[in-house]
């Protein structure tokens, strides 16, 4: 068993508060990512929990036991680092072995580990190699290796794909998942790759200013984000947003239409929905078409709503012109509505 | 100008200054050893090698080399790793410890002496203790093991730094992230230094072994200070050729031998410190 507790961490540098007082529970062999731009306190987060970085404030524990004041090798941990740090000067094979000679282990044992976990990541071949002679992905490859190797309670990756390329990356996604899946371990991952993470992870946790805004699987961080910020960092291109203002119990007045929305007492709302969410229709919001780009599997619209920039995914055989008017209708069931002062969705 | 032809134009100039300062005198050196009334002979090296003072000397110098290179090596890592880890007022103990550099080899040598001669330091401290009653003179015949101990130590004193620099260099290269990741798998510190610095360091450490090497193999100044004739050294040897014996043959061929032993332990250095290839940083 191998639960994490983050209760109450904080860290700072100096004047810097890089994280705020984060809470976060991840189950036994869970697939938590942490999603956000540089600079949000993902990577600070991670390596708290290694015990590469002592957090100013807050405790971690793993299966139940308090870790945050054991030096990292006494934590059950294994890392996958962002620049590999394979060791230059030691074969594959020692590198994926390294972890298991510190631990003393006897030669038939780091033999025979190490040769599961080469063939578990399909590098039986390279182990005689030096990194030097590695590829980008086969360097990724044996990083992985050397964790698994460990056969560790919880696995920390730091954007371990960033450095390869897009159709590298997309390969080791599909491959990491069921490497992972299959080792029963619990993995945090942190990426700055929304694509990534939706694909990878049992659960996201979207970090932003050093907070958790949103912990949750991958498709109600998609569906429902619980903040403006979620809303607009997640999808590609991300939600759209109109304000809205109050037009009796229950409903709100968005660019000319009036739709059924929260009955909230507030002043003014901000009206979300994501592209594809959209449908041209006899009646609903008036747009004008700016930017029409065919995408093969569809057709991204870029539009104007009153002031505002609104981007609309049509069907592929959608005839549309630049300056074209065109009527959309919302899908009822998908409009979402934030407070412009909390930021926070509303019901 | 043509890309091709420019790199070669601009080492011309070096090129040519070392052909004409370096590669000359040296085919004139190599020709004086070789060269006898009858042409072409190896009675030079016959000469120097079966002169009595040739084993002494090659012994002294190697056994120098033995004692004091081992003991720099360590220091040098020991205060390469420490100023590494420093996080304020690095340069700062980086000048202080290279202040020994600066100083003439000769100059490095009269400063021991001071210490160690009858009138000196460490006589009056010995005296002031009560230790002994009188001035003892160290550096005689009698006390071989001091005059051996006086030179290594201001050997050590003088030119640790060169190999200290060399290695703070070199240790600055090494990547943190090899440091984290064996913090996580499970290396003590003093793993990480013998499995990641030191291996990482090669490069490094042969750069500074061969310089260092050389230079102990070409030792003369400190010992004529310190040892005069109690202590003959090859270099030593080679002046007494070349200016009381007026013997340039004999001093070319001298040198030509210290060359022979430098080349010799360059290449054993280069050996035992080679990186695999694949295996660079």
């Amino acid at each position: 068993m191998a639960e994490i507790q983050i209760k109450n961490v904080a860290k700072s540098f100096g004047a810097y508060q890089a994280l705020n007082n984060i809470n976060l529970t991840i189950a036994d062999q869970e697939f938590m990512v942490l999603l956000g731009a540089s600079g949000c306190g993902k990577s600070t987060l991670l390596r708290i929990i290694a015990g590469l970085e002592t957090a100013t404030s807050g405790e971690v524990w793993i299966g139940g036991k308090r870790i945050d004041h054991l030096s990292p090798k006494d934590r059950g941990i294994a890392m996958v680092f962002q620049n590999y740090a394979v060791f230059p000067h030691l074969t594959v094979f020692e590198n994926i072995g390294f972890g298991l000679r510190m631990q003393k282990r006897p030669n038939d044992e780091v033999k025979r580990r190490v040769e599961r976990v080469a063939g578990l990541m399909h590098i039986e071949m390279l182990l005689k190699r030096y990194s030097g002679e590695l590829s980008g992905g086969q360097r990724q490859r044996v990083a992985v290796a050397r964790a698994l190797a460990m056969e560790p309670d919880v696995i920390l990756m730091d954007e371990p794909l960033s450095n390869l390329d897009a159709l590298l990356r997309m390969e080791m996604r599909a491959e990491l998942k069921g490497v992972l899946a299959e080792s029963k371990t619990t993995a945090i991952y942190v990426t700055h790759d929304q694509v990534e993470a939706m694909s990878m992870a049992d659960r996201i946790s979207v970090m932003h200013q050093g907070n958790i805004v949103q912990a949750a699987s991958p498709i109600e961080v998609y569906r429902n984000p619980s903040a403006r910020f979620v809303a607009s960092f997640i999808g590609n291109p991300p939600m759209n947003f109109l304000p809205a203002t109050p037009a009796g119990a229950g409903k709100w007045q968005v660019a000319g239409q009036t739709l059924d929305g929260p009955k909230a007492d507030k002043p003014g709302l901000h009206f979300a929905i994501r592209p594809e969410d959209m449908q041209q229709a006899e009646s609903g919001l008036v747009a004008t078409a700016k930017i029409v780009e065919p995408l093969g599997a569809h057709l991204l619209v870029t539009c104007q709503i009153d002031e505002a920039l609104f981007r609309v995914i049509l069907d592929s055989d959608t005839v549309v012109k630049p300056g074209q008017t065109l009527t959309l209708a919302p899908q009822a069931d998908r409009v979402r509505w934030f407070d412009p002062d909390t930021t926070l969705a509303v019901a | 100008m043509n890309a091709r032809v420019l790199p070669y134009v601009l080492i011309l100039p070096v090129t040519l200054f070392l052909g004409l300062f370096f590669l000359y005198p040296f085919v004139l050196v190599a020709k004086q050893a070789f060269g006898s009334q009858e042409g072409w002979s190896l009675e030079n090296f016959r000469e120097v090698v079966d002169y009595w003072k040739f084993p002494i000397s090659l012994r002294n110098t190697l056994l120098l080399a033995a004692a004091v290179v081992p003991v720099q090596l360590a220091l040098a890592l020991l205060m390469a790793t420490m100023v590494s880890k420093m996080q304020k007022g690095r340069d700062l103990i980086l000048y202080i410890w290279t202040i020994p550099l600066g100083i003439s080899d000769l100059a490095a040598g009269i400063i021991w002496l001071a210490i160690f001669e009858q009138s000196g330091f460490l006589n009056s401290m010995l005296n002031g203790l009560g230790v002994i009653d009188k001035p003892v003179n160290f550096l005689t015949y009698q006390h071989p093991g001091v005059v051996f101990l006086a030179i290594a130590l201001a050997e050590i004193w003088r030119a640790t730094a060169i190999m200290l620099v060399i290695l703070v260099a070199g240790i600055g290269l090494i990547p943190k992230e090899y440091y984290e990741a064996a913090d996580v798998f499970g290396a003590s510190k003093w793993k990480q230094f013998t499995r990641i610095t030191l291996p990482m360091l090669r490069p490094s450490l042969q750069t500074a072994l061969v310089l260092r090497v050389i230079l102990a193999f070409e030792i003369f100044a400190v010992v004529a200070a310190l040892g005069g004739t109690l202590f003959p050294v090859l270099m030593g040897e080679t002046y007494a050729y070349q200016f009381d014996l007026l013997n340039s043959g004999a001093a070319a061929a001298m040198a030509l031998i210290i060359l022979g032993i430098s080349i010799g332990f360059t290449l054993i250095i280069l050996r035992i410190l080679r990186v695999p290839k694949g295996a660079s940083i």
